[in-house]
């Protein structure tokens, strides 16, 4: 009788420490939420809200600052970043699941993952001192001859390219997400029950029509979901894209501009904003990233579990 | 699984161990210090000669002189560097201390692969108007006033400043809020200005890099990231109306009009000097300690009062000015004063 | 008709296939650069040397290799536990509770938060309070960083074990806490170890979570309570700098963190393959 009193103790205990373990991290993400709350809150109280993200100026001088250019910025790369990346990730996903020989799936899967494995650092080493210089030397240039003597689009592709800007920002981005996108994809097709894929061979479709038509529609949600993680990791994405933009608080005139987003300002100016102003302003930006980064990325698993993919 | 669990534990158990032997117990064998990368090549120099002849390591890590100020400010360093003076009052509002300890040029460098040997003039009004986004090119017929002779290209400039707080971009600002009525206007000076033009590079190392690596572009530097780097610095016309090369001796010029007065902490500028041969952007770099650390700070002062008197060689060969006696007096007497 | 519908799909499907080469191009790109350039860097002294101030050569990176490994070490030491023991209550205690599922959800969201949000935060909380930097800081950034993941990790391996060996354990009187430990764990050890590794690999990487935390440090230490260099943070530092012998560390250290991430991610994989084919 006592060992069994015991054991019910222990039993307890163990439960109550496993609770605590998975309430922490609740904790942490309310902690963070309440962290940056109040360390913005000088920032809130001078600028509002409107005010701050409508504002472009980010004058330490004149201590008075504004998100627009560094919220913009984060925007646009990932948008630029998500066009380049969408694509290629549903080709690899669809060549993956339909197209490669059986035998050659698993390592080509493989190899995609790592490219989410190189560690971002890396990515930021790599983009400055061999993509930057090859983007200014040989690609923006052709582009520019190319594209930008097109009406309207070409102006997307005017400015000095130094290799330092939003396309080679975007352009390491778009790398590093693939992998996010074409593994839910990946997941997704496979769930596809062949029922409906045989009934369509079945009246005569190609193998590209059973995947635009039937394969495609029927993922819509795991697709968008994948989209959705992508996008989440491209917005809070900081030392690939610190070493190649530039922070410069200007809004961007081309692709080739150089600009500035949350995360680099954040890397470039946390440790040295001298005046509190300064300070609570970053947080204030940290804040904005934090709700944004979790609102696209709740609603992008819910997506997913909605499919029943993991 | 139980066997993985005893190795790492007692790793572990190792590493502790031999933590506890370098740990220690008022921060006395490691003084960490932050802020301008304007003096990190002679601190750090300094440091480890410090640390081969009495075992004390000093810590620098150069993230800027905002940063020196800030993480002072908050106690999180045992000492922060700046090269933009606070002023007396700010001084006495954050409960510090601070002192010079060395003057430096900031010049301006440049990549410009056609320019070959020559030398490059530029003055205070034209680097005002590059630095606005005004000048645009190298072609500029103002730049080509003041270097008649020299080829230069149809390029446009590309303008590199610092991106994290300087007191390099301070007493860059402050030179051209001196010179230049629109700068002092539109934009002002400090360790963060709203620039209007060009590319944000972190710190000196940063900019040294840029400029290094990208032709046609032009960046304000400290000077000894210049040579260390063999990157092109171009000449100036100072106060006088005399064209100046940056080097020890312009920058001496330039030091002696200025007052350093421990009364004020130091606060001085000395940037657009009138002496005949003086660089115009030159500055002191400073030292600022917490008040209220007196422990700490009598290590950090031990350490500088050590190199004011053998550090001196190993800042002129690298190309800074070290404090003339009558001012390293006047800064052993302030720590005096403060019981240090 | 047939022809040009024949046609497209064979153009589209080659597209695909080309989309595929682009994703290995890049991967294949970077690799052999971080290679060439790193196995030049790699020499004995990179490892053994202490940092030599800026323009001297020489230098090596011993500091911030002992640095990164010890701000790892103890990242694990503190995250691994904490999130084995809350997957375990959304697997096991809690996973008749609603509330689990929001727990878990959140987690999973955790698992992508920006992490240099992470680091303010840490900051925040564990830097200015106690006024100086610390390598236990940037540790205690690493550590939140894993516990999302390890938690999801395990609670997903937890789950995979079927319920009947748990029902068999509980109908010879064995106490929930038991069942777990000899049953539970025993069959999902290697999941979880699989779990460890890859969050262990997802951490090592980071930069800047510890930009704020465990800041730098010029010399060799071992000490957690001060600033501690890491691989990571010393890769920014010399590659944003000018100096060539910098640059030169800098890919010696992007060889040697990627060669042990990629390793690790590799090995857990591999483990994950093998458990799923028994």
């Amino acid at each position: 009788m006592a060992t069994f009193k015991r054991e019910y103790l222990f039993n307890s205990l163990f439960l109550a420490i496993t609770a605590l373990s998975s309430f922490l991290v609740i904790a942490l993400l309310l902690g963070i939420f309440l962290v940056l709350l109040k360390e913005s809150l000088p920032a809130f109280q001078r600028f509002g809200f409107l005010g701050f993200i409508l504002s472009s100026s980010w004058d330490p001088v004149k201590e008075n600052f504004g998100g627009a250019i560094p919220l913009f910025g984060t925007l646009v790369t990932s948008f630029f970043a998500l066009i380049l990346a969408i694509p290629i990730a549903l080709g690899i996903a669809i060549f993956i699941t339909e197209v490669a020989p059986k035998s050659l799936r698993e390592p080509i899967g493989m190899a995609i993952e790592l490219l989410a494995a190189i560690p971002s650092i890396i990515y930021g080493m790599w983009g400055l001192f061999t993509l930057a210089p090859i983007q200014s030397k040989y690609i923006e240039p052709f582009l520019q001859k190319t594209l930008g003597s097109l009406p309207y689009f070409g102006k997307l592709f005017s400015g000095t390219p130094l290799g330092i800007d939003i396309f080679t920002a975007s352009l390491i981005l778009s790398i590093m997400i693939i992998p996010f996108t074409a593994s839910v994809a990946r997941d997704a097709f496979q769930l596809v029950p062949p029922v409906l894929k045989e009934s369509a061979y079945g009246v005569g479709a190609t193998k590209w029509e059973v995947i635009k038509d039937v394969v495609i529609p029927y993922c819509k949600l795991g697709i968008l979901g994948g989209i959705g993680l992508s996008l989440g990791r491209a917005l809070g994405e900081t030392m690939a894209v610190a070493f190649v933009l530039g922070n410069l608080n200007q809004f961007p005139s081309s692709l080739f501009s150089a600009t500035a987003t949350v995360t680099v300002k954040l890397a470039n100016e946390f440790t040295e904003a001298d005046k509190d102003i300064h300070l609570a302003s970053l947080f204030y930006l940290a804040l904005l990233l934090f709700i944004m980064s979790f609102t696209i990325l709740a609603i992008a698993k819910y997506f997913i579990q909605r499919t029943g993919t993991k | 699984m139980k066997k993985y669990l005893f190795i790492i534990l007692s790793i572990l158990l190792l590493i502790s161990c031999k933590a506890k032997e370098e740990a220690p117990k008022v921060s006395g064998k490691t003084l960490n210090g932050a802020g301008a990368t304007f003096p990190y090549p002679l601190y750090s120099a300094w440091a480890s000669a410090y640390y081969k002849e009495k075992g004390i390591k000093i810590n620098y890590q150069s993230i800027g002189s905002g940063g020196g100020i800030r993480q002072i400010t908050e106690r999180t360093v045992d000492f922060g560097a700046t090269d933009m003076a606070l002023k007396p009052e700010e001084v006495e509002e954050k409960r510090l201390l601070q002192f010079p300890t060395v003057i430096g040029g900031v010049v301006i460098s440049f990549n410009l692969p056609e320019l070959g040997d020559k030398r490059l003039v530029l003055d205070g009004e034209t680097l005002c108007k590059i630095f606005l986004g005004e000048i645009k090119n190298w072609d500029d017929p103002k730049l080509k006033a003041l270097n008649p002779g020299v080829n230069l290209p149809s390029k446009p400039i590309t303008p590199v400043y610092r991106s994290d707080g300087s007191g390099t971009t301070a007493i860059f600002t402050h030179y051209l809020s001196d010179v230049c009525p629109k700068w002092a206007k539109e934009i002002g000076f400090g360790t963060s200005v709203n620039f209007k033009a060009g590319i944000g590079a972190k710190g000196n190392e940063g900019v040294a890099n840029y400029v290094k690596r990208t032709p046609y572009s032009l960046g304000y530097l400290e000077y000894a990231y210049a040579v260390q780097n063999k990157i092109r610095a171009a000449d100036l016309k100072n106060a006088k109306g005399k064209i100046v090369s940056p080097s020890v001796e312009s920058f001496k010029e330039a030091a002696k009009t200025s007052q350093l007065d421990p009364a004020k902490h130091f606060y001085a500028w000395m940037t657009n000097a009138p002496g005949e041969g003086a660089w115009p952007i030159t500055g002191a770099t400073y030292i600022l300690l917490a008040k209220e650390k007196a422990e700490v700070n009598k290590e950090v002062v031990k350490f500088f009062d050590w190199a004011f008197q053998a550090g001196d060689k190993t800042a002129l060969e690298l190309h800074y000015v070290p404090l003339p006696e009558e001012v390293k007096s006047k800064v052993r007497e302030y720590w005096k004063n403060q019981g240090l | 008709m047939i022809k040009r519908r024949k046609i497209i799909n064979q153009i589209a499907l080659f597209i695909c296939f080309l989309t595929a080469v682009w994703g290995l191009f890049w991967l294949f790109f970077i690799l052999f650069d971080v290679v060439r350039h790193g196995l030049t860097a790699l020499t004995p002294s990179l490892i053994l040397n202490d940092p030599a101030p800026p323009g001297v050569s020489g230098g090596g990176l011993k500091h911030a290799i002992l640095g990164h490994t010890l701000i790892t070490i103890t990242a694990t030491l503190i995250g691994v536990p904490i999130g084995i023991l809350g997957g375990t209550f959304l697997a096991e205690y809690g996973r008749n509770w609603a509330f689990s599922r929001i727990i878990s959800f959140l987690a999973d969201i955790m698992v992508s938060v920006p992490a240099i949000i992470v680091g303010a935060f840490v900051y925040a909380l564990f830097v200015k309070p106690i006024g100086h930097f610390s390598g236990f800081a940037g540790a205690l950034a690493l550590a939140f960083i894993m516990i999302p993941v390890i938690v999801r990790t395990t609670e997903n391996m937890l789950s995979l074990i079927p319920w009947t060996l748990r029902e068999a354990a509980f109908a010879l009187g064995a106490p929930y806490y038991k069942v777990i430990f000899q049953i539970v764990y025993r069959g999902a050890g290697m999941g979880i170890f699989t779990g460890i590794i890859l969050a262990i690999a997802r951490v090592t990487g980071e930069a800047a979570p510890l930009l704020f935390t465990s800041f730098n440090n010029a010399f060799t230490s071992y000490n957690l309570r001060e600033p501690l260099a890491s691989l990571t943070v010393t890769i920014f530092q010399y590659a944003m700098g000018p100096y060539e012998d910098w640059h030169r560390q800098a890919w010696g250290a992007s060889f040697l963190i990627t060669l042990f991430i990629l390793g690790l991610t590799l090995v857990g994989r591999y483990l994950i393959k093998r458990r799923f084919k028994h």
